[in-house]
């Protein structure tokens, strides 16, 4: 074993073991069940982790996928994303060498070609391990087609009925559409479009700077073109404190990617063969021309279609269906988990909440969603990792905050890795050591802040996570740091 | 310059005194008592450099610089021009709501670069404007001194800036209306709040401030515990005028500290930055400090020694989460006096020992990056910048006598919207 598990070469029938995978050309739904005990409407993380757990629990299980197995995050969204920032990663850690002794001869070609090839190997790799065959083994049912609600305890696809005692809705979420004139006239690229793309274009406008829009901008400018990036807002990533959104923004000014916060895109026209981005930054105008535009401005919940009316499931104020603390609906044979109904639209959260609600509608669990503690990340360079609450959550709840925070340009590791930019902040409930949350901006911040998700979800407090053993050097010792710096915050009562 | 290191530390600090003062006395429009935002040539005026301006001419008429009557003179110049001049939501007014646009023009007074209506610099010109108000307690124009400036100060519409919410935009412009900006965190808008909460006729929602506090991070950081803020001016600015020592708002109280004692805190951070070095920038160590917003090489990219090193123009450093592209400001170290002295001056005579070109004609450039090497030497900021100086001449003031936090604790605006924003004890007191 080389420690590669990805096939070096490319396989001409990759694409259809994707397929094959995720949607098989020619698939026969099976006879339906007089009655299911389980309906999962979408196949992504939330509807397979769903259907997956109520068959372990020897139920009737149907699981109806109306596009490809996977969902967003295989398809169009964590899994294809992070096999280009490695890409861009690699190929901007060979600009850098000369820093760490070995200077490249010649400036480095890029192809493009094998970049997406390399990602669409990954998402193919990856697709196995959900796969329709595989579901199927498992006892699922699984049906291709658009469902819709006929009754509170009936779905239609096609000419079939689908009766079911419980029902879960996990149909994720789809980019946010453009509202901006011109913009579809132009033609504009979404998360699930551009991993699409067989060229690399010269320019690239990314509307949006939420995580994936900073990610895209980074890499792709990592990998050649002019990237300008347009964000409405005063920062990226508005859910991400200040300091952990300017260390990107530096980060990605660093790569070379024009930043323009505070810019609002305002319409859009072609011209010459370029699209052109028409701006306004408070009064003053601009325009931006580039080859192509990401348009990466949020993600609605998929409800189109679904006829929910019929069976007695309201929808929230931001158009998500409804769901209580324990992901039941308005209907009660009928839950919610993932991006149709949470405003944590991450994968993770997707999962667990898959989790929560088979419990509560198989298993007459009581599980809530509000005691789920989400780690998420942003995956650009540095990475941003939050759990928990923020600073100001925590002072709009009138609990007295602290932050320990360690710069990782005082971490060993950090140093000896040329990556001091970033920190890691541990918000700790004052004159306790509870763990209130973390903030960590590191190279490797997607999987310091598991650590904190284990650490918070034991219950496991500074003076407790003071004692850990970690290995040195390792980045994660910035959290031990902070958790010693706790302790000599708070000295120990000695008998002396 | 000669070897001003040699001076006594009393000699050597009150000629950088009187050297930032003069730069009022050089750099302003006697007609209009506008000053310039910067000494370079066709620098509009910074309505916040005539707030210091107005808060400098007590400290020169104390130490001799200036008449009182020059300073009445420059004073009501410049009461005069505020008031009269054109208060409307056109684009060429002088200001709107009592407000003003941060540049104006030198000459005409009249708003320059389409810029915004300035929240944070108007009032530190208002700052200024009150300080003038209890200082020139006479007879004659300084009759006229205290009601000019009781006007302009009710006259500022602080309500209107909350924009319905709860907390202050940082600026507005005819073209769009409030900027998207707000204060998130600690930072010099102390200040700002103090003064909109005092006012008696158009106060901010005494929410405001609490609301603002929210945002607040409270950090251990190095071993110091510290409200968290990263460049050093934001630890400064509203401490210029008011005393902290000893008061306390709600949020102080509950950590058992006060905002001077913060300060002091801040300046423990930025010297152990400094002899830290994460990024090993050259000069930097225990006594060179002070990253803060200020002039710098401006936005261009270099490889030095191997390693490829971003420089930023004129914006906000901070520490220890940055920007930091080795660029400090050297009159900052000196501006901690009332803090940290041993600190200040240990640390202002190593620069001047080791860099003397950071100071010239007595006044010290707005930034300096050794880093950066430009004609063997390195990188200098071109002349002087009117905040720096402003700042530097009344801490220093602060340091020696505290005539301006004097004046201003005489001001029952001021402890009106000290009380408003919940201080208590202290001088509060009396």
């Amino acid at each position: 074993m080389n420690g590669d598990p990805i096939p070096r070469k490319t396989k001409p029938n990759d694409s259809k073991l994707y397929a094959r995978r995720v949607r098989p050309q020619g698939w026969q739904n099976p006879p339906a069940e007089s009655i299911y005990d389980f309906a999962v409407l979408g196949a992504g993380p939330a509807g397979i982790a769903a259907a997956e757990a109520a068959a372990r629990l020897g139920v009737r299980v149907a699981l109806i996928e109306q596009d490809r197995i996977g969902g967003n995050s295989l398809n169009a969204g964590s899994i294809p994303s992070k096999a280009i920032v490695k890409s861009a990663g690699v190929y901007a850690a060979m600009h850098k060498a000369e820093k760490f002794g070995a200077p490249m001869p010649s400036e480095p070609p890029l192809d493009f070609v094998k970049v997406m090839e390399r990602m669409r190997r990954i998402r193919t790799r990856v697709s196995e391990h959900h796969s329709a065959e595989k579901l199927s083994a498992l006892g699922i049912d699984v049906f291709f087609g658009a469902a819709r609600f006929e009754s509170r305890n009936a779905l239609r696809i096609g000419d079939t009925q689908l009766r079911f005692r419980k029902a879960l809705v996990a149909t994720g979420a789809r980019p946010r559409e453009s509202e901006i004139p011109g913009l579809n006239d132009v033609g504009y690229l979404t998360s699930a479009t551009i991993f699409d793309l067989e060229t690399l274009p010269q320019r690239l406008a990314v509307i949006g700077g939420g995580p994936l829009g900073c990610e895209m901008a980074q890499a792709f400018c990592r990998l050649g073109p002019r990237v300008t990036i347009i964000q409405n807002d005063p920062k990226f990533l508005p859910r991400e404190e200040r300091d952990a959104a300017e260390i990107l923004s530096r980060s990605m000014a660093r790569d070379g990617v024009e930043i323009r916060l505070n810019t609002t895109v305002v319409g859009a026209r072609a011209a010459n063969g370029a699209k052109i981005l028409q701006t306004v930054n408070n009064d003053v105008k601009h325009e931006i021309e580039t080859d192509e535009i990401l348009l990466s401005i949020g993600r609605v919940p998929n409800t189109n279609g679904l006829a929910l009316d019929s069976a007695g499931i309201a929808l929230d104020d931001k158009g998500g269906i409804k769901v209580d603390d324990f992901l039941r609906t308005t209907n009660p044979d009928v839950y919610a988990a993932g991006d149709a109904c949470m405003d944590l639209k991450f994968t993770n959260a997707a999962r667990a909440s898959a989790l929560i609600a088979v419990q509560n509608a198989l298993t007459e669990g009581q599980e809530r969603q509000s005691q789920l503690i989400v780690p998420w990340c942003t995956y650009c360079d540095p990475e941003i990792a939050h759990i928990g609450l923020h600073v100001w959550d925590a002072r709009r709840q009138s609990i007295p905050v602290k932050s320990f925070t360690i710069m990782m340009h005082d971490v060993d590791r950090a140093i000896t890795e040329s990556s001091g930019d970033g920190f890691v902040k541990i918000h700790i409930a004052e004159g306790t050591d509870q763990i209130l949350g973390a903030t960590i901006v590191a190279s490797r911040a997607s999987e310091l802040i598991n650590e904190m998700s284990v650490i918070m979800s034991a219950g496991i407090g500074m003076a407790g996570l003071a004692k850990i053993v970690h290995t040195y050097p390792a980045e994660s010792g910035a959290i031990m740091l902070a958790a010693l710096a706790y302790t000599r915050d708070r000295p120990c009562k000695t008998n002396t | 310059m000669e070897n001003v290191t040699a001076l006594s530390d009393e000699a050597l600090i009150t000629r950088l005194q009187r050297g930032a003062f003069s730069y009022f006395t050089a750099h302003s429009n006697p007609r209009n008592g506008l000053v310039a935002d910067t000494s370079r040539e066709g620098s509009p005026c910074s309505i916040a450099v005539v707030g210091f301006a107005l808060s400098c001419y007590p400290v020169g008429v104390r130490n001799g610089w200036i008449s009182r009557e020059e300073a009445a003179d420059r004073t009501l110049a410049a009461l005069l021009f505020f008031m009269q001049s054109t208060q409307s939501d056109q684009p060429d007014a002088t200001g709107y709501k009592g407000f003003y646009y941060h540049f104006l023009d030198m000459q005409t007074g009249k708003r320059v670069w389409q810029c915004e209506l300035s929240l944070i610099d108007t009032a530190l010109l208002i700052a200024g404007i009150l300080t003038a108000a209890r200082y020139f307690d006479g007879d004659g124009a300084e009759i006229q001194i205290r009601a000019l400036a009781d006007a302009l100060y009710r006259r500022v519409d602080w309500r209107w800036a909350q924009n319905g919410t709860e907390t202050i935009s940082q600026g507005w412009k005819p073209e769009c209306g409030f900027l998207h900006y707000g204060w998130e965190g600690y930072n010099e808008a102390a200040i700002l709040y103090v003064l909109g909460l005092g006012s008696p006729t158009f106060p901010l929602s005494e929410s405001a401030y609490k609301t603002w506090g929210l945002t607040y991070q409270w950090e251990n950081l190095t071993g110091t515990d510290v409200l968290y803020s990263g460049p050093l001016f934001t630890h400064l600015f509203s401490h210029a005028w008011i005393d902290f020592r000893g008061i306390r708002d709600d949020f102080m109280r509950k950590k058992h500290s006060d905002y001077f004692e913060n300060t002091k805190a801040a300046i423990a951070l930025h010297r152990e930055y400094g002899e830290r070095n994460p990024r090993d920038f050259n000069g930097y160590c225990r006594n060179f400090w002070g990253i803060t917003a200020g002039d710098g090489p401006s936005g261009q990219d270099l490889r030095i020694d191997g390693r490829d090193q971003r420089f930023f123009g004129y914006m906000s450093r901070g520490v220890p989460c940055g920007p930091d592209d080795g660029t400090i400001a050297p009159w900052a170290m000196l501006a901690t006096l009332p803090f940290n002295a041993e600190a200040a001056l240990e640390g202002v005579r190593h620069m001047l020992d080791r860099y003397p070109q950071v100071c010239t004609q007595d006044r010290f450039a707005s930034g300096f990056n050794p880093t950066l090497i430009a004609g063997g030497r390195g990188w200098l900021s071109e002349g002087w910048y009117g905040l720096d100086q402003g700042l530097l001449a009344m801490m220093i003031e602060n340091y020696r006598s505290g005539l301006i936090w004097e004046i201003f604790r005489s001001s029952p605006y001021v402890r009106a919207g000290l009380k408003s924003a919940g201080f208590e004890g202290g001088w509060l007191q009396s």
